[in-house]
């Protein structure tokens, strides 16, 4: 069982005062805290291995290429892919969607066809559709949530049809937590035919992932959510599916050949890999996957429900607190929330002049917040290094942020 | 920086108890904007006669800083010539305002005057004015 003292005295960041108080860190859905494991490969391609990949026959640049392959062979591990073939690096779950949305939806998109997505999605998981949907001449559709914050089956049955190419949802709802159940959705989805792109933004980190238990079609998440720095992120996509599919950017690496009237391009996942990658950020990924297996994904989900399970109890008990999405047995490590008539923004405000880091606003996420009728929450999340001492200064800081601004 | 500094007794006054929330018989200005990332929202209406501000109010909805600063703001404005109301700049507001504010909130505190000269006039001269005062 690990010891969260231990892993605590891993993050050099939270060793620290904000506003001569303990930093308390609870906005890791935005971006988690990097473990010193992370940081010292970081530092150690740079200063022993740095070298571009997949081109020298020196020494360095022949390191560089097997941490860099290596990286890539951990992460299919982690997610359960067949093949690290499967795995693409990319900059974030943004971009991993984005590829999807233009290699696979410019090819295999015309009127008469949809898209569907929900309504708590993350904009990343939005916009990209929004603009394949409107140059493709497809319709893009919406599966509305309900009260409890949850997809609304009902009306997710009407809406997944034979027209439905694609259907791209999230794992788990950054604001809402509401974990939806991805097995079955993809199951819904191959029924009529169409590919199922999961957004594991917040569910890769956080809860344990097997893509071919589950029969995803496309897994998109981003490195720095999960121990791992920024500026890396995974497009998993089914190896069939990835070979298919027309090339995204075009540039070195992604081709065979290259004439002047035309290119061949590489294998996957090389093909979706045009110019020099984040060759140390994809190795210190890697060592932040090593992190979360040595913890095991289980006992990490288990923490997460724990004291999420206590934060729901402690704040409910604040008046005028209202937490929006599902109860605690069916969210993640995370709570949106408003306070009777105090902003966000004044809430996070005082919340950090106690240490506290939350995140106040729509957290891009906007058709979410226009559904519960509020312009924007203040939201804390939980990792591997949070625990129930602080979220007791947390409800503490509510407490004093309430009466400050109460009329 | 304490809390008590951030949030100064005045600012939670004109936020808590507005002086100028409310709306205006046929006001000669309306404008509304909002700051994309958090949700402020404010709506200024302004009666100008002979070049001066003879009333004016705001509405909307947003943290402490906007609102204060959007009150603070009307208090300022009335009675002021629009000769007045064009120098007021960044340094005004910050000054009205009388607290730290950082680079965050800062756009939470200069909505109502993004607004207002908006407004009058218009909000291309309300982004060359900031260029301007970031070339500076």
């Amino acid at each position: 069982m690990p010891d969260i003292a231990s892993i605590r005295a891993d993050f050099p960041i939270l060793q620290q005062e904000v506003h001569g108080k303990p930093l308390v860190y609870l906005d890791s859905t935005a971006t988690s805290q990097k473990p010193r494991q992370v940081i010292e490969a970081l530092e150690r391609y740079y200063r022993q291995d740095n070298a571009n990949v997949h081109r020298g026959i020196h020494t360095l640049a022949e390191r560089a290429t097997a941490a860099y392959e290596q990286a890539r062979l951990k992460v299919a591990r982690f997610i359960g892919a067949a093949s690290p073939k499967e795995i693409v690096f990319v900059r974030n779950t943004t971009e991993a969607i984005n590829l999807v949305a233009n290699a696979w939806g410019r090819a295999n998109l015309g009127p008469g066809d949809e898209v569907l997505i929900t309504e708590m999605e993350h904009h990343s998981n939005i916009v990209p559709w929004q603009l394949v949907t409107q140059a493709t001449g497809a319709t893009l559709r919406y599966v509305p949530i309900t009260n409890a914050g949850e997809l609304d089956y009902e009306a997710l049955d009407a809406l997944l049809t034979e027209r439905t190419k694609l259907f791209a949802f999230t794992a788990m709802s950054n604001v809402l937590g509401t974990i939806n159940p991805v097995a079955e959705l993809i199951a819904r989805a191959h029924a009529v035919g169409a590919l199922a792109l999961v957004d594991g933004a917040q569910s890769v980190p956080h809860l344990p992932t097997d893509v071919q238990a589950l029969d995803a079609d496309f897994l998109a998440f981003s490195g720095h959510k999960m121990l791992g720095p920024t500026g890396v992120g995974v497009l998993y996509g089914k190896r069939a599916l990835l070979e298919a599919m027309p090339p995204f950017l075009g540039g070195g690496e992604m081709i065979r050949e290259v004439f002047m009237d035309h290119s061949t391009w590489n294998a996957v996942p090389h093909k979706f890999e045009a110019g020099t990658p984040a060759i140390a950020e994809a190795i210190a990924l890697g060592a932040a996957v090593d992190y979360l297996s040595d913890l095991g994904m289980d006992w990490v989900h288990a923490h997460e429900r724990e004291i999420v399970a206590y934060t729901w109890e402690k704040l409910s008990a604040i008046e005028g607190l209202r937490i929006l999405g599902p109860g605690p047995d069916r969210r993640g490590g995370l709570l949106a929330f408003t306070l009777g008539d105090v902003h966000p923004h004044d809430i996070a405000a005082v919340l950090d002049m106690h240490g506290v880091a939350v995140r106040a606003g729509h957290h891009c996420a906007q058709p979410v917040h226009d559904y519960f009728g509020v312009p924007a929450t203040a939201r804390a999340s939980f990792y591997i290094y949070n625990t129930k001492e602080e979220v007791d200064i947390l409800a503490e800081a509510l407490e004093r942020a309430r009466a400050m601004f109460a009329f | 920086m304490t809390m008590d500094d951030f949030y100064r007794e005045n600012i939670l006054d004109h936020y808590k108890y507005p002086s100028f929330k409310g709306h205006l018989e046929n006001p000669d200005i309306t404008f509304r904007d909002v700051n994309p990332y958090c949700g402020d929202d404010v709506t200024f209406e302004l009666k100008i006669e002979d070049d001066k501000v003879v009333d004016v109010a705001f509405h909307g909805q947003g943290c402490a800083i906007s609102m204060a600063s959007a009150d603070m703001l009307a208090e300022e404005l009335l009675g002021k010539s629009l000769d007045e109301v064009k120098a007021m700049d960044k340094q005004f507001v910050l000054d009205m305002l009388g607290i730290p504010i950082g680079p965050v909130r800062l756009k939470c505190a200069l909505l109502p005057l993004k607004v207002v000269k908006a407004g009058v006039w218009g909000l291309d001269a309300w982004e060359k004015e900031q260029e301007e005062e970031e070339a500076t």
